[in-house]
């Protein structure tokens, strides 16, 4: 592990996996989840381990499966999977503020474990992240994601039905816990998750979930922006104090 | 043991997704952002949040009721105590004493 030869990045990274350990925790349920539908779908172990290595998102890959077991065509899959991960476009472009600049090559990497949840994990975090501390929250929760998919293809029905069912409540916890400090200190972090929400539950009954996300966060990110200008938050009006990280 | 289409749907999945993830963050140029777009990309987690919950924490079993129970929970624990752990297994633990219920 060349991660331990620098000692500043192997505690900002050892910090990452500490923080990414929650998402860890929460994917286990989905992945399991994943893992013993993939099974039911008559998804070989190889294939559903693949499946799980190479696309890393929950919510595409059992959409996939329901859609295979239906009989839909390789694009239409293809092609749902990409509405409904488009999203990622966004938190990606957000996270990039957030992110100390770096290598093209290492933000690539990290870019490829830009799940909602290590989003969430990562933005939430105090002042700017550097790349370590990205791959830290990354690759904790990616080998439980990959190792529970697992898991569930072989002894997923052994899981009891009663905390099959509270379990897929564990991610939406997760981003409650993520949401709740916040909504303390801010009155306007109030506005933006509450608009965006019932946003969400309005166009959601419209539109594939995938757009429906994209457009109700961008339509309460831009509301909330105009409403409250973030450079007012600042003493002086250029506020150099955002200016800081570069 | 691996069929032809499951593969090619699989690489074709891990193409379409890695993409929209990779691109903001290889040619975006933080440097020149205007600082409107950059204080609406500083609103987006929040927002993105607040989406990512409602519905969906809603509608996880097929009465309202027992996703509420979970929201209510878990934001009571976050409010309390603040470890993500703690909510996560706190507000588990609440659902599944209250399954036999549901």
């Amino acid at each position: 592990m060349k991660v331990i030869s620098t000692s500043t990045g192997s505690n900002v990274f050892g910090e990452g996996v500490k923080d990414g350990t929650s998402i860890a925790l929460g994917y286990m349920p989905a992945a399991i989840t994943f893992g013993f539908i993939a099974q039911t779908t008559n998804l070989s172990i190889q294939e559903t381990l693949l499946m799980s290595l190479l696309v890393f998102a929950g919510a595409a890959q059992y959409m996939a499966l329901s859609l295979l077991a239906v009989g839909t065509g390789a694009l239409e899959i293809i092609f749902t999977t990409f509405i409904v991960n488009i999203r990622h476009f966004l938190m990606s472009a957000s996270l990039n503020e957030k992110a100390h600049s770096d290598s093209l090559l290492k933000k690539a990497g990290y870019a490829f474990g830009v799940t909602d949840e290590v989003f969430a994990v990562t933005s939430m975090k105090q002042g700017n992240i550097s790349s370590m501390y990205i791959y830290g929250v990354f690759l904790i929760s990616y080998i439980s994601w990959v190792v529970f998919s697992g898991v569930g293809h072989t002894v997923g029905e052994l899981l009891p039905a009663t905390l099959q069912q509270s379990m897929t409540f564990a991610l939406y916890a997760l981003f409650i816990a993520l949401l709740a400090p916040s909504l303390k200190k801010h009155r306007k972090i109030i506005f933006l998750a509450g608009l965006a929400a019932v946003l969400n539950s309005l166009f959601i009954q419209l539109m594939a979930e995938g757009w429906s996300i994209i457009l109700a966060t961008i339509i309460s990110a831009i509301i909330l922006e105009f409403v409250e200008p973030a450079s007012q938050k600042y003493t002086t009006a250029e506020s150099p104090a955002r200016k800081e990280k570069r | 043991m691996m069929s032809v289409d499951i593969f090619i749907i699989i690489i074709g999945m891990a193409v379409v997704t890695y993409i929209p993830r990779m691109l903001p963050l290889v040619f975006f140029n933080t440097k020149h952002i205007p600082p409107t777009l950059e204080g609406i990309l500083q609103n987006v987690p929040y927002a993105a949040l607040g989406a990512l919950i409602f519905p969906g924490a809603l509608l996880i079993h097929d009465n309202v009721v027992f996703g509420l129970i979970g929201v209510l929970s878990a934001f009571s624990i976050a409010f309390l105590s603040g470890s993500l752990i703690t909510v996560v297994l706190g507000s588990i633990a609440v659902l599944t004493l209250l399954t036999p219920l549901f």
